[in-house]
């Protein structure tokens, strides 16, 4: 684009058209946006718009999504019973549970918010016509496309049966598998995040439109930056785990193999170094999302906008300082275990300190229940109940009945998938009419919501309880007296399987329906809401200036005027 | 929060922030996302510097990982870092040190303008590092020849640093970190080699459009960004010298 510094906007009047009005425009064609601008699949597959960009993670995302998913139905129907019955190998369910969480991690959850609506709104919301690098973000797309491509076909060909944590020295001296193309694979698709988080921190700094000064930046945008620091400065020490692990894999030299006089903690130092902080690359861009549609449903503005802000950053510094309460029986001396486990109280201040403050916007306000807003209100219950597990898991003493149990499954599903996935969710209808310009149909996207809610708590909270009896992670039979509650989580997977299916149908259908939801259909305050849906390829057409604080929601306006998101082409409501 | 949108901008009268030329900013220099020249200098910028705080943690962690086996094993390590040829060390460390000099040069002439003087500035800069480089491949070849490279097929500890670590009350089932100190080494310093290739590639690039932009003038903030990166990898040498090779230099074991 740059390439062309004197053609004309995109709009009504370009291509030889003789200029018509606004009005008449529209009944005939639809303005030219950034969907519509060019059709080719070369100007999707080599386009520099951050809004395209966003779909094409999207795309990969979702896919991922469902490969991850499969796997895991199939450990669940494996589960159902208490011999081997499904897999008849406990290889195969090793192969099986590596690869479901390899891919969720790695390749759904990590990218999945910051790839998606990351990359769609960051630009929009702070009044910029793009990223600061548009290049490296289209390179960011294909290096995780490659990445997860390459450890798909491992996965399925060849099979990794060390789990998503890789732990040496089984990884690096015992495993039969395919550990080293996989940890290639990893290290490549690490730099996908490393320049995502990149481009955000430039962008943040460096983009934002006269009068956006960082006291009114959308929390969205707060909590991405924050993901961005932990994406630069966390996962070049993951690459180097993995690049560790494959020398010793190549060479039989003892890095971490205690038999040839390597050290197996320090792996696990540098390991969860990175992946604690990576659970917070997870989490904070859900954060972000219900930050979003929490005080919009609520018609108020967010309660302590100050502490909000300053609680992400805090998450994530804090969430350097924790990793090694994932060790505590791994032989680190007692005294880090006794910090570690002080540290770890500590980062749930913060996180708290959100909790309540989402608690105190609703408080009062008139709540509006549409389904962004369920999925909100399952994010703050869900990852509450996750946090305060977390907290459990975090006092040493208990931890050391509970490690590797399905305890920490049950903790950690509540917070990914009770949590970020919710949030992902939530986002995906709240920017639908934005992003694609039309409406989901909201009886439907009730029902999805619901479903996955009761087919989320009935799969996990049995393992809560199956980890307190003593049921250990990672095995696939198990004593028949843990059947009842094994069968009750497998018929959980199975609705929540179905629950995820309705949204991705009804978002497919919902693009046969003319783009008519307005600019500003749940006339949210933000830029993003400001310009057409779908936006023009340069976001806005006349660069904005921001005049007023964040969230600028009037309670008393809410009163008095109708709300009915669901009709199509409002006018623009100048909201504040 | 409120926004003088387009309708709204005229209705008051107010002078919305005037949209800049369809495709951005009107002067070719500038890419399309950027309002001016000022702000698309602070990105690159900040950009490098980002990137750079990556590298700082991929370094980082390598060197927790030498430094907790420093720690576990002293000994192998000091009798495995005899080998090291500090004097050559030495060298290579005025060299880099010397070249990151001429980039400093480079970045200011850059500012003034003059591409004459900064592709000449460049030039000697990669002439050093491939004289870095070449200093290396010496340290690289005799180590070699002494049965010193743990992932080449004529590995074998000496027979001379086997005594001594003996003598120091070594088990031998203790002599792998031996072995690790080498894959240590030649893991960093190849990453580290790997690194000033890369500067040397870049540097070449960054010279020939500097020349190819002499009129235009619209070279300073190339010339900076990839100073800054040149910088970072002489740093990271500045830390590797000290690590590996003045280990333990007055202690037993020569
Ligand atoms: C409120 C703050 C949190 C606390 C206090 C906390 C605490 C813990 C503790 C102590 C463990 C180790 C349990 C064990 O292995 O014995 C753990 C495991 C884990 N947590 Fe959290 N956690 C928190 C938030 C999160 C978040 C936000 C995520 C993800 C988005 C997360 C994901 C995980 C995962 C994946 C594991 C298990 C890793 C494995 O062993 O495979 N946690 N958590
Ligand atoms: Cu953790």
């Amino acid at each position: 684009m740059s390439d062309h510094p004197h053609t004309h906007p995109a709009g009504p009047a370009s291509g030889g058209f003789a200029p018509v009005p606004p009005a008449l425009s529209q009944t005939r064609r639809a303005p030219i946006n950034y969907l519509n601008a060019a059709y080719s699949v070369r100007s999707w597959l080599l386009t520099l718009d951050h809004k395209r960009i966003g779909l094409l993670y999207l795309i990969g995302v979702t896919f991922f999504f469902f490969v991850g998913g499969v796997a895991a139905t199939v450990l669940r129907l494996e589960l159902m019973t208490p011999g081997g019955d499904v897999l008849h190998s406990p290889d195969a369910y090793n192969r099986l549970f590596t690869m479901h969480g390899v891919i969720m991690i790695f390749f759904f959850l990590v990218p999945a918010i910051p790839g998606v609506l990351g990359n769609f709104l960051l630009p929009l919301m702070i009044g910029a016509r793009d990223l600061a690098f548009p290049r490296l973000n289209l390179l960011s797309w294909y290096i995780y496309m490659f990445g997860g491509t390459a450890a798909l076909i491992l996965l399925i060909f060849g099979g990794i049966d060390t789990g998503w944590t890789f732990y040496a020295p089984f990884s690096t001296t015992f495993s039969n598998t395919m550990v080293l193309p996989a940890g290639i694979a990893v290290f490549i698709t690490g730099f996908s995040s490393i320049l995502t988080g990149l481009n955000f921190i430039v962008t943040t700094h460096t983009m934002r439109a006269p009068g956006m000064t960082w006291g009114r930046l959308p929390l969205f945008v707060w909590a991405h930056y924050a993901t961005s620091l932990i994406m630069i400065l966390g996962t070049p020490v993951l690459a180097i785990a993995v690049l560790l692990i494959g020398l010793e894999r190549l060479f039989g030299i003892g890095i971490f193999d205690p038999a040839l006089g390597g050290d197996p903690i320090l792996f696990q130092h540098l390991f969860w170094f990175y992946s604690h902080p990576a659970v917070y690359i997870m989490l904070l861009p859900g954060m972000a999302v219900v930050n979003e549609i929490v005080p919009c449903f609520t018609r108020r503005p967010i309660f302590g906008y100050k502490f909000m802000a300053g609680a992400l950053l805090a998450i994530a510094v804090l969430g350097f300082l924790v990793w090694g309460h994932h060790m505590f029986v791994s032989g680190q001396s007692m005294y880090a275990g006794l910090i570690f486990s002080f540290l770890t109280f500590f980062v749930a201040v913060p996180s708290a300190v959100k909790v309540f403050n989402w608690c105190a916007t609703m408080y009062k306000g008139s709540v509006r229940f549409e389904t962004p807003m369920l999925y909100a209100l399952g994010f703050i219950g869900l990852f509450t109940i996750g946090g305060v597990t977390g907290l459990m898991l975090g006092s040493l003493g208990i931890d050391v009945h509970l490690h590797d149990t399905y305890f920490v499954v049950a903790h950690f599903h509540y917070i990914m998938v009770g949590g970020s996935i919710m949030a992902f969710l939530g986002g995906i209808h709240f920017w639908w009419p934005k992003i694609s310009g039309r409406m989901y149909p909201e009886l439907w996207g009730k029902l999805g919501a619901l479903v996955i809610f009761v087919g989320f708590n009935l799969t996990f909270f049995p393992q809560f309880l199956l980890g307190y009896l003593g049921m250990p992670r990672r095995y696939y039979e198990y004593p028949g007296e843990f059947q009842v509650l094994n069968v009750m989580s497998t018929a959980g997977a199975s609705i929540l399987a179905v629950g995820y299916i309705i949204p991705l149908i009804y978002f497919i259908d919902s693009l046969r329906k003319p783009a008519n939801a307005g600019r500003n259909p749940w006339r949210a305050t933000g830029l993003e809401w400001q310009t057409a849906s779908p936006p023009p390829t340069e976001n806005f057409a006349v660069a904005p200036v921001v005049t007023t604080p964040p969230y600028n929601y009037d309670p008393a306006e809410a009163e008095q005027t109708p709300w009915n998101p669901f009709q199509p082409e409002q006018e623009p409501v100048h909201v504040g | 929060m409120s926004v003088e949108s387009p309708a709204h901008a005229a209705a008051h009268g107010a002078v919305g922030h005037e949209p800049s030329q369809p495709h951005g900013n009107g002067h070719g220099l500038v890419a399309h996302q950027f309002e001016d020249a000022p702000q698309q200098r602070e990105a690159a910028l900040l950009g490098m510097w980002s990137f750079l705080a990556t590298e700082v943690l991929f370094f980082g962690g390598l060197i927790t990982a030498y430094v907790v086996y420093r720690w576990k094993a002293p000994v192998q390590v000091a009798v495995a870092s005899h080998h090291l040829n500090v004097a050559l060390g030495c060298i290579n460390t005025c060299v880099l040190l010397v070249s990151s000099f001429l980039v400093a040069l480079a970045v200011a002439e850059a500012h003034r303008g003059n591409a004459r003087k900064v592709v000449q500035l460049l030039i000697g800069t990669i002439v050093l590092g491939v004289a870095f480089l070449g200093i290396k491949a010496v340290e690289w070849t005799a180590d070699y020849h002494e049965g010193l490279i743990p992932f080449a097929a004529n590995w074998q500890i000496p027979s001379h640093d086997l005594e001594i670590l003996a003598q120091r009350g070594i088990d031998a089932d203790q002599f792998g970190l031996y072995k690790l100190f080498w894959v240590l080494y030649f893991f960093m310093t190849g990453l580290h080699g790997i690194h000033v290739l890369v500067g040397l590639g870049v540097f070449a690039v960054v010279a020939a459009l500097v020349w190819q932009r002499r009129r235009s003038k619209n070279f300073a903030n190339l010339v900076e960004v990839t100073g800054l990166y040149w910088h970072f990898v002489d740093i990271v040498w500045v830390f590797l010298y000290p690590l590996l090779y003045l280990i333990d230099r007055h202690g037993p074991g020569h």
